[in-house]
């Protein structure tokens, strides 16, 4: 059994006057002890909100549901108590998040921070917790750790930060760590140490790490499985050399086309995706990506694609998937599994952006009006 | 690629020497100058017409205020720049405000460099407006259609106003109301990192074609190398405040010759797992020095793998050319043999700006640590 198990999970906003919002379609994944799995997707295809559902972190606000399973080491994280919860969250399971400020409280020093974690979920104190802080700042790579336990997060720079962050993350020794763009605030030479230090930390302690992001690059270098996500739902799970190598869902093949790579020539046309992320189909009447796929057919329209599952243990959730050469498509097929999709929902990222609030601005246009 | 290479030669811009210090201004009453930010600390470099000029680096490295500084945005501290033979930083201003039509510039986030009160239209109508181009409205719209079609917007969005656009829709309104006026160079300010990876490709392809198309010359200013790379046919590689290295965009990525280009090349991720696995990671460790207080001799000295104890600590070496690329590093040929190898680095704590002030008014989580 997998160490965590995520199994149809959805998370939908409401708000009133407003139709329902599907961040998160019934996304399913599973995450070995040890491994590194990826979930990557564009600005809002519902990582962090998977993400947040999870931990149990999301703002408890009016319309907000989660319905499905995240099980953790035989318990579901949906259905305990907030205080169990946060037993869990710290000593089993940790976060990490793309801005390391808003994630450390600006008015507490970083020592006292670590040592919190300590003292909550190991029972360290006084001398002995803050050895172990020195120790873990040490282990993350912060230079002259004794000194920095007594300086607030805005003494350091972002890099830093995310450091002692991980510290904090990995002070339980957790047996999952969920990284949410854990890099995509810093320089590349910063988040290539940040990520050396997350491989490392995996490694060492044998901890599985979710690794969140949107740069395909960032997953080719660390994990063993992917997700690849599109409009709230999963569209494509492989692990790492098949997935690069021969991606079958449209989307797939469509990021991989369109992101210039440090080691193709100059002047090489890109294959970008047509239009843009807010053009998708609400998955009830069919396929999300099939208002950009080049390789929609009829049977994409009407109602969601069902998710295949193969003989070489990959899925994709497309009607027409690229073809692997030498197959006659369908031979991989192993089974289908149906993914109904609630009417009158729709995705989040089909939601255009709220106008802003600016004084004098002249009412603007109804959503009916949007093309 | 062939028609590329035939209009080289003609220099479109030329930069030489620019410095541009931000005074550092402490005290209540009284503001006083403490010190200086050198935000850009001698640069040189020439553009070709037609051409694109990347450049690269660290954020906080001075990019921006170099592009900024270069149009004239930001007065220079000193040094010059010639546009098309006229020096812009001793023009007077009418004649500086004329010359403005021929040079602009596109914002990383459109979002917030488009007034949101202002529908398309009248933001390409401004410009127009402004330069006196088109004379009447109808002359205007004319150009204004061409616009959007270069841009591949369609008509209905000159009604529309910027938050109904998607990103990329967005940036292809910034980058229209910088073609309405026709201009030769366009400095493009991380034109495409606030957008969704399969839109980047959308702009990078529509600079590309209106290149090829308008005979633009760019200087694309980009964090992401992949992207320079792909666009630039030089790129220049800046760290605190100058220049490091410089050339032709494969060279140097198949031949890097300065430490800090060799680190920054070999820390972006390629979306490739069999090139992942076998590339060599030159770690730099640390934080970029602050530009108030750099350090001296060579400004990479603090973090280099390569440094040495002679030269390197208080020496500022200056671009040399080195088979085809300019590099401002004493030791680039015996570092290019393997004679000199690479060294262990300790690392050096650096502030963030703003660093002593105490957090007085922010709103504080509850829990400490609550969030891992
Ligand atoms: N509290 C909320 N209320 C309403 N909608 C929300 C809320 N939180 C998130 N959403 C919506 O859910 C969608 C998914 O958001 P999420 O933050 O998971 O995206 P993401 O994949 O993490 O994107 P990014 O790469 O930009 O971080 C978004 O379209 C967002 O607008
Ligand atoms: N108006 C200003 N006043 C004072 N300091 C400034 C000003 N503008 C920029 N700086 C400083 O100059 C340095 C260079 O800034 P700049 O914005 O040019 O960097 P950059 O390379 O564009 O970085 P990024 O990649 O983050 O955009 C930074 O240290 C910055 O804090
Ligand atoms: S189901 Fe159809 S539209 Fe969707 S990705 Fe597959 S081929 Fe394209
Ligand atoms: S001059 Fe010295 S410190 Fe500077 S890059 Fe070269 S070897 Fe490194
Ligand atoms: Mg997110
Ligand atoms: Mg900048």
């Amino acid at each position: 059994m997998a160490l965590l198990d995520v199994e149809d999970l959805s998370v939908t906003f409401a708000r009133r006057g407003q139709r329902t919002v599907r961040a998160v379609d019934g996304v399913s994944f599973s995450v070995n002890a040890g491994e590194v799995v990826g979930l990557v997707g564009e600005s809002g295809c519902g990582k962090s909100v998977t993400s947040l559902a999870i931990m149990g972190l999301l703002p408890k606000q009016p319309g907000l549901q989660v319905s499905g399973k995240a099980v953790f080491d035989g318990t579901d994280l949906l259905q305990i108590d907030d205080r169990s919860r946060r037993d869990i969250r710290g000593r089993d399971v940790a976060m990490i998040f793309q801005d390391p400020l808003s994630s450390l409280n600006p008015v507490v020093p970083i020592g006292l921070q670590v040592t919190e974690v300590l003292t909550r979920h190991r029972g360290m104190r006084g001398e002995a917790a803050a050895k172990e802080a020195a120790q873990l700042l040490d282990r993350v790579g912060i230079p002259d750790p004794k000194r920095r336990l007594k300086e607030y997060p805005h003494q350091l720079s972002g890099g830093m930060r995310q450091r002692a962050l991980i510290a904090m993350a990995v002070a339980c020794q957790p047996r999952l760590l969920i990284a949410d763009e854990p890099t995509t605030a810093l320089d590349v030479t910063i988040q290539a140490q940040i990520l050396e230090l997350l491989k490392d930390l995996v490694q060492d302690s044998g901890t599985a790490l979710v690794m969140i992001t949107h740069d395909l690059g960032v997953v080719a270098g660390m994990c063993d499985t992917i997700n690849v996500l599109y409009g709230g739902r999963v569209v494509e799970t492989a692990r790492r050399r098949p997935l690069f190598r021969q991606p079958r869902h449209p989307y797939t093949v469509g990021l991989l086309g369109s992101v210039p790579r440090l080691d193709a020539g100059r002047g090489e046309r890109l294959n970008p995706i047509p239009g843009s992320v807010r053009d998708l189909l609400p998955w009830p009447d069919g396929c999300a990506f099939a208002p950009r796929c080049d390789r929609r057919v009829d049977a994409c329209i009407g109602e969601p694609p069902e998710l295949v599952l193969t003989h070489d243990g990959r899925s994709y959730r497309c009607v027409n998937p690229a073809p692997l050469p030498g197959l006659t498509p369908g031979d991989e097929v192993r089974t289908a599994v149906p993914g109904p999709a609630t009417p009158g929902s729709v995705p989040a990222q089909a939601v255009p952006d709220e106008p802003p609030a600016v004084p004098g601005l002249a009412a603007a246009p109804s959503e009916e009006e949007t093309p | 690629m062939s028609e590329r290479s035939e209009r080289s030669g003609d220099v479109l811009v030329e930069v030489r020497d620019l410095k541009v210090h931000f005074p550092i201004k402490r005290g209540v009453l009284f503001d006083r100058t403490v010190g200086h930010v050198k935000a850009v600390d001698g640069v040189d470099l020439s553009i070709a017409r037609g051409r694109t000029y990347g450049l690269v680096g660290e954020s906080g490295c001075g990019k921006s205020t170099l592009g900024r500084a270069l149009l004239q945005l930001t007065p220079p501290t000193a040094g010059q720049v010639a546009f098309d033979g006229v020096e812009l930083t001793t023009l007077a201003p009418n004649k500086l405000r004329a010359m403005r039509r021929r040079m602009q510039m596109i914002f990383q986030d459109p979002m917030s460099s488009l007034d949101p009160r202002q529908n398309v239209e009248s933001i390409l109508t401004e410009g127009l407006q402004a330069h006196g181009i088109g004379g009447d409205r109808n002359g205007r719209r004319k150009i204004i259609a061409e616009t959007l079609d270069q841009v591949g917007l369609p008509r209905w969005a000159l009604s529309r106003y910027p938050h109904e656009f998607s990103g990329g829709q967005r940036q292809r309104i910034g980058i229209a109301r910088a073609l309405v006026l026709g201009p030769e160079l366009i400095v493009a300010d991380e034109p495409v990192s606030a957008l969704d990876v399969s839109i980047q490709a959308q702009v990078v392809n529509l600079l590309d074609e209106l290149q090829d198309n308008l005979g633009l010359t760019y200087l694309v200013i980009a964090h992401d190398l992949a992207v320079v790379r792909h666009i630039s046919d030089t790129v220049g590689v800046m760290y605190l405040g100058a220049l490091v290295e410089e050339a032709p965009s494969d060279r140097l990525y198949t031949e890097p010759l300065h430490p800090y280009t060799r680190a920054l090349m070999s820390a972006v991720p390629v979306p490739d797992p069999d090139v992942e696995d076998r590339r060599e990671r030159i770690l730099i460790h640390g934080d970029l020095p602050s530009p108030a207080n750099p350090p001296s001799g060579c400004r990479f000295h603090t973090r280099c793998p390569w440094a040495q104890p002679t030269r390197c600590a208080d020496e500022r070496p200056q671009l040399r050319e080195i088979g085809g690329s300019r590099v401002a590093c004493h030791w680039a040929e015996q570092i290019a043999s393997g004679e000199l190898r690479p060294h262990k680095v300790s690392v050096e704590i650096t502030r963030p700006p703003g660093e002593g002030e105490e957090p007085s008014v922010v709103s504080a989580p509850t829990e400490p640590g609550s969030f891992v």
